[in-house]
């Protein structure tokens, strides 16, 4: 709490001076609704946002999962092939070259209009952060670790299992983080690719009526789950990584 | 076999200090006897630098030798090429009397510079390391590395996480996990170059003790002519790059007793002139 405090802080004060600019200046609520106006549209709509906040959670978390799957075994099979990673890596770093949500409304013509699209527009988006951070994570693993595990009757299996992976936790954990930021992205274009639930089918149905109090909601909501996401994976960071947290927090430094 | 007595370099064949070998263990070096080294007319290049040239060294079983050079003379590598993790450019390494890498790797175990302790695990997993890499369970594997973590004043850090450790205990897990690989050859590549001199002293004291009772052979190579002397039956003397063994010292001195005083010793302090004279 402390910690983030000061950025809580910032965040009210700005909210408050929005507040403020918008009934100084009388600027009207479809143009740029004040936060009470965003936060009525939460009084009044509670129960649709809700919903449809649901339906984009599950989008988001499924396809996130889908990519931490993916990517995580790509990675593995990247590292452990020589042949392969020099076939499949420069073509995964040349595919980043396509904007990849242009690709939603493709994918709603292969997939359909249901959870499908959605989940694979996610992934897509999330996959790449996830590879290339775990791949150089097991690339990084100091030789010397390695040397020592094959004088201790490591087999190439005992070495990837008790060196390699967890040395590679804390980037891959990296990547996973950033991907759990993309996810709004990918779940939004594909609800806007063709949908009948989620936000972003909110914030599209809000656009021809000028509901701009509920286009803002929409994107409140949708920075609380990203962020949700986040902090998910933060948690699971630290329990799974717990040897990289910061020293001091643990027993004091023993003297022989 | 001498009949030396005392704290520094006493050596009893009694059992290995985890107790029994089990027969079924499925390490594969089998029982930790020692086995003999051999170097002949070792040469080691890495492209234009040469390593080593010429080397010749022999280490009966059970035997110690110590190989004291300066720094970046080749000692690091010399104990890769024992090890198994190098191939010399010309010559023969043999360990037990087999050449191959292969053999090499399995008859050895090699305790490095740094400590290498996996941040991930306790200091008592990370001593288990070689045992569970030869296919014991976990469990199985803390059951036979507890008994050394109390013989070896560990007993209270087994659940410590390396962070947590200071640089002497690192040390003392590293030498245990490389101990317990239940290796006929140990290969320990400067233990204490990273420690201050105090802690130092006090680890050699301490790995005297250890290897006291260690049927294995044991190979040592540090650029402290203290630590040759304190812990070798024979120091070898390695030159500049490219090393090449200068000098051998039988070490015939009486070793029992509290370090400082076997260091001020006379026969020490001959000893101990001649090495730093070879070394020049």
């Amino acid at each position: 709490m402390r910690r983030s405090g000061p950025a809580l802080a910032l965040v009210a004060a700005g909210i408050a001076v929005w507040e403020a600019a918008i009934r100084l200046l009388r600027v009207p609520d479809y143009l740029l609704p004040a936060p009470s106006a965003v936060a009525a549209d939460f009084g009044s709509d509670g129960r649709l946002l809700l919903d449809n906040s649901l339906v984009t959670l599950r989008e988001m978390a499924l396809g996130l999962l889908l990519a931490v799957a993916a990517g995580l075994g790509l990675a593995v099979v990247l590292h452990l092939s020589g042949t392969l990673r020099r076939a499949l890596y420069p073509i995964l770093i040349g595919s980043q070259t396509i904007p990849i949500v242009v690709l939603a409304p493709i994918l709603v013509i292969l997939l359909g209009f249901d959870l499908a699209p959605k989940l694979a527009i996610v992934a897509l988006i999330c996959f790449f952060p996830i590879v290339v951070n775990t791949v150089d994570g097991l690339a990084s693993v100091d030789e010397d670790l390695v040397r020592m595990m094959r004088t201790l009757d490591g087999s190439r299996w005992a070495i990837f299992k008790r060196v390699e992976l967890p040395w590679a936790l804390p980037t891959a954990f990296s990547g996973m983080r950033v991907a759990a930021t993309y996810a709004a992205i990918g779940a939004v274009f594909g609800e806007w690719a063709g949908s009948s639930a989620g936000l972003g089918y909110l914030m599209l149905q809000a656009t021809p009526n000028l509901n701009t109090p509920r286009i803002f909601a929409a994107i409140v909501i949708l920075t609380a789950l990203s962020l949700g996401l986040f902090l998910s994976i933060r948690g699971l960071e630290r329990l799974l990584v717990p040897w990289a947290r910061p020293a001091g927090r643990g027993a004091p430094v023993q003297q022989p | 076999m001498s009949a030396r007595k005392g704290r520094l370099a006493p050596r009893s064949t009694g059992a290995p200090p985890w107790g029994s070998p089990d027969p079924s263990g499925s390490a594969p070096s089998g029982d930790a006897t020692g086995a003999a080294v051999e170097l002949r007319g070792v040469r080691q290049a890495f492209g234009e630098l040469v390593a080593l040239d010429g080397v010749d060294l022999q280490v009966p079983p059970h035997g110690r030798l110590a190989v004291v050079g300066p720094s970046g003379g080749g000692k690091s590598t010399l104990l890769g090429l024992v090890a198994g993790l190098l191939e010399p450019t010309a010559g023969g390494v043999l360990v037990g009397g087999e050449p191959g890498w292969r053999q090499r790797l399995r008859r050895c175990a090699l305790m490095p510079q740094k400590d290498l302790l996996l941040p991930w695990r306790s200091a008592l997993d990370n001593a288990c390391l070689a045992l569970e890499n030869q296919g014991l369970s976990r469990a199985e594997a803390r059951r036979r590395a507890r008994p050394l973590f109390q013989r070896f004043g560990l007993g209270e850090f087994e659940r410590s996480l390396p962070g947590q450790l200071s640089g002497g205990m690192r040390q003392r897990v590293a030498f245990l996990r490389t101990l317990l690989a239940g290796k006929q050859v140990l290969l320990l590549d400067e233990p204490f170059g990273a420690l201050d001199s105090i802690t130092r002293g006090r680890m050699q004291e301490w790995l005297a003790e250890a290897l006291a009772a260690q049927p294995s052979t044991v190979m040592l190579v540090t650029h402290d002519v203290e630590e040759a002397l304190l812990l070798g039956d024979v120091v070898a003397v390695l030159s500049a790059r490219p090393g090449r063994v200068v000098h051998r010292l039988q070490v015939g001195f009486d070793r029992g007793g509290r370090r400082r005083e076997v260091v001020a010793s006379q026969a020490f302090v001959a000893a101990r002139q001649t090495i730093l004279e070879a070394l020049e």
